[in-house]
């Protein structure tokens, strides 16, 4: 085991890129900490099966290296590198019975019959296949086809790092929530470095120490689920966070204040965003309260119950907002306005948040 | 509720029963006939039950053309299979490259029987063909005409020239409907190379391989116009097949009883083998599936 920096490091898949954009993966250097439970975060095609591939070597990057420990393996096959890696979509050896699958990787690396056996048992009883093992994999559903591949990412235990490419797509829900808890037990008892990718919200937040939150080839935000969601480092994150997502309004940042179209914002210190292309605030939903009069005018579209609270779609300064107000708060006529708590804004100048100098 | 009933329906399968009937049923009774009967011409036939078969189960000459018949199969395969899909393995997965290789690869294939027959038989000729010569000017004894060995050697490598493009496209194609995940999941396994054929491309070949096998045998079970343009059966009778030697049979003694006697039995034993094949192939499959 050990911990995997990607220096440097760039992507992309045509063969002479010329600018930015045709790179898959922009230039990042990143640690994974040896033993820590990430999760990679990010909507479809941002690059986290490319970043996976290149970690696991399935992929060559274009530029830069990946360190396993001190050690470069830019150049070193997957086989060398020592990885587990379960793929989106179930992959099983359609010859082999569920039991010769499981033992397949440890069978390829030499290891003891006595040993498989045991691994194998133990491996089994984890995803719950312990009365199909003697079964050819062929005829098996979907979801179990997929544990069989999961199994398979699990079974060896002296991997560098298990990565899991939105593994739980074709699981069904109640499984879901199963196997991500044996994912999460696995972890404490082996201490893997695993490394989860998801579009998942909540698969990545109950999953995770870490989060790495990735948009359009970047990593934008590595952080606990608090830091994400108290102080999204950028726009992205403040929107694929959360649900809804973060509120985002076009201001204008003049010292401690933001002035909407609408009316002032006061903030929480002095911000500095001169030379800023576009700039904006953002507050949580969580955040945003109903008032008789203070703050913003509002104008209430539709109040939606989903359970333990109540989500208001309304309008202010001509763009959506959406606020959430706590079960037993009555929404009446009076509540006109919608007030921004100024330790809750963030201010991103250009999609970046920027931070404020106290006032 | 009960349906009603129209008979009427089944005029509609009058067209094809006719049509069946012409080009299957009515030629094969014909050839029945033959074989049942004895003639001298003129249409008249006397009632000879079944002695052309006792005759034809009982002639060596027919158990020789069998034998031979059998071996050459047996080899036409157990070279073509292998070979097809080591090169199917070993094609160019896309690309121009691809392209090209497919458009080589079915070449073979476009050209007329005959014309393959009268391609080699040039080809392998020790005064004027390219392969013969240079293999005389090598001092090596090469002579297809008269050393059976060779008359053998010759037909083989046709057929192998001719038919592994067939099983090395049809391997081709099952190996392009494997997911790149298998092999990355393979590779993130560290299975090795051999382990990925015998794992991940054999039985996704599997499907493919079966019909191919089952072409090829049937094929060369029935081969006759390549080996005869050749080799005319000889030397010898040592490349005589069953279609070779039927149709000296048929039209060069004109003994149309025994002939068709042994069309007969030729058509059950290819029926019967392909029937055996396909059952155990479909059976394996199904249990490897259950």
């Amino acid at each position: 085991m050990a911990r995997i920096t990607l220096d440097d490091l760039a992507h992309s898949y045509l063969p002479a890129p010329a600018g930015e954009a045709d790179y898959a993966l922009k230039r990042m250097t990143h640690v994974w900490e040896d033993g820590g439970a990430y999760a990679l975060l990010g909507s479809s095609g941002c690059g986290k099966t490319t970043l996976l591939n290149i970690i696991s070597g399935l992929l060559h990057p274009s530029e830069g290296r990946v360190l396993f420990g001190d050690r470069d393996v830019t150049g070193a096959p997957t086989a060398e590198r020592n990885i587990a890696q379960v793929f989106q979509f179930p992959v099983v050896y359609d010859t082999m019975t569920v039991r010769e699958n499981l033992a397949f990787p440890l069978r390829n690396r030499g290891r003891d019959a006595a040993y498989v056996a045991d691994r194998v048992q133990s491996i089994a009883r984890m995803i719950g296949m312990e009365t199909a093992l003697n079964r050819k994999a062929k005829g098996l559903t979907a979801d179990a086809k997929q544990k069989i591949s999961l199994g398979r990412g699990m079974v060896r235990e002296d991997v560098n790092a298990i990565l899991f490419d939105e593994p739980l797509t074709v699981i069904d829900p109640h499984m879901k929530w199963e196997l991500r808890t044996q994912l999460k037990t696995l972890h404490r008892q082996f201490g893997h470095t695993m490394i989860y990718v998801t579009h998942d919200q909540t698969e990545a937040l109950t999953f995770a120490d870490k989060v790495v939150v990735m948009y359009d080839g970047r990593v934008v935000q590595t952080g606990t689920p608090e830091d994400l969601f108290e102080r999204p480092a950028h726009t992205f994150v403040g929107y694929f966070i959360g649900s809804p997502g973060m509120n985002l309004f076009d201001a204008r940042i003049e010292g401690d204040r933001a002035r909407l179209p609408g009316g002032e914002v006061e903030l929480a210190g002095h911000y500095d965003a001169a030379g800023a292309g576009r700039t904006r605030i953002g507050i949580r939903p969580e955040y945003a309260v109903l008032t008789a009069g203070q703050g913003l005018p509002v104008t209430i579209r539709r109040v939606e119950d989903v359970g333990r609270h109540r989500l208001v779609r309304a309008e202010t300064a001509g763009q959506p907002v959406d606020i959430v107000v706590p079960e037993g708060m009555p929404i009446g006529a009076e509540l006109t306005h919608v007030a921004f708590p100024p330790d809750r804004i963030s201010v991103y100048a250009d999609d970046w948040r920027i931070e404020g100098r106290a006032a | 509720m009960e349906k009603t009933v129209n008979n009427r329906a089944w005029l509609l399968v009058l067209p094809v029963l006719a049509v069946v009937a012409f080009s299957a049923v009515i030629p094969l009774m014909t050839v029945v006939n033959y074989s049942l009967n004895d003639t001298f011409g003129n249409n008249q036939f006397f009632w000879a039950g079944l002695e052309w078969f006792e005759e034809m189960v009982t002639s060596d000459r027919l158990h020789d053309a069998l034998g031979r018949q059998i071996l050459f199969s047996a080899i036409i395969l157990a070279i073509e299979v292998p070979l097809g899909i080591l090169i199917a393995l070993n094609m160019p997965k896309r690309g121009f490259w691809a392209s090209l290789c497919l458009v080589l690869m079915a070449l073979p294939l476009l050209i007329p029987f005959n014309v393959v027959g009268t391609i080699w038989q040039i080809f392998g000729r020790v005064d004027i063909g390219l392969l013969g010569h240079t293999l005389a000017a090598l001092g090596i004894d090469y002579n297809y005409t008269n050393d059976p060995l060779d008359a053998w050697i010759t037909v083989i490598v046709m057929d192998v020239w001719h038919w592994t493009s067939l099983v090395a496209l049809l391997a081709y194609a099952g190996l392009q409907s494997i997911p790149e995940a298998y092999y990355q999941a393979a590779r993130i396994d560290q299975a090795s190379r051999w382990a990925v054929f015998r794992y991940i491309e054999l039985p996704k070949m599997k499907g493919v391989l079966l019909i191919a096998v089952l072409l090829r045998f049937m094929d060369s079970f029935m081969i006759y116009t390549e080996p005869f343009v050749v080799t005319g059966g000889g030397p010898g009778n040592s490349t005589t097949f069953l279609s070779i030697d039927l149709v000296k049979m048929a039209i060069g003694q004109f003994d149309l009883g025994p002939a068709a006697a042994f069309s007969i039995m030729y058509f059950l034993v290819i029926l019967l083998v392909s029937w055996v094949f396909y059952t155990v192939m479909t059976n394996l499959d199904r249990e490897s599936g259950a």
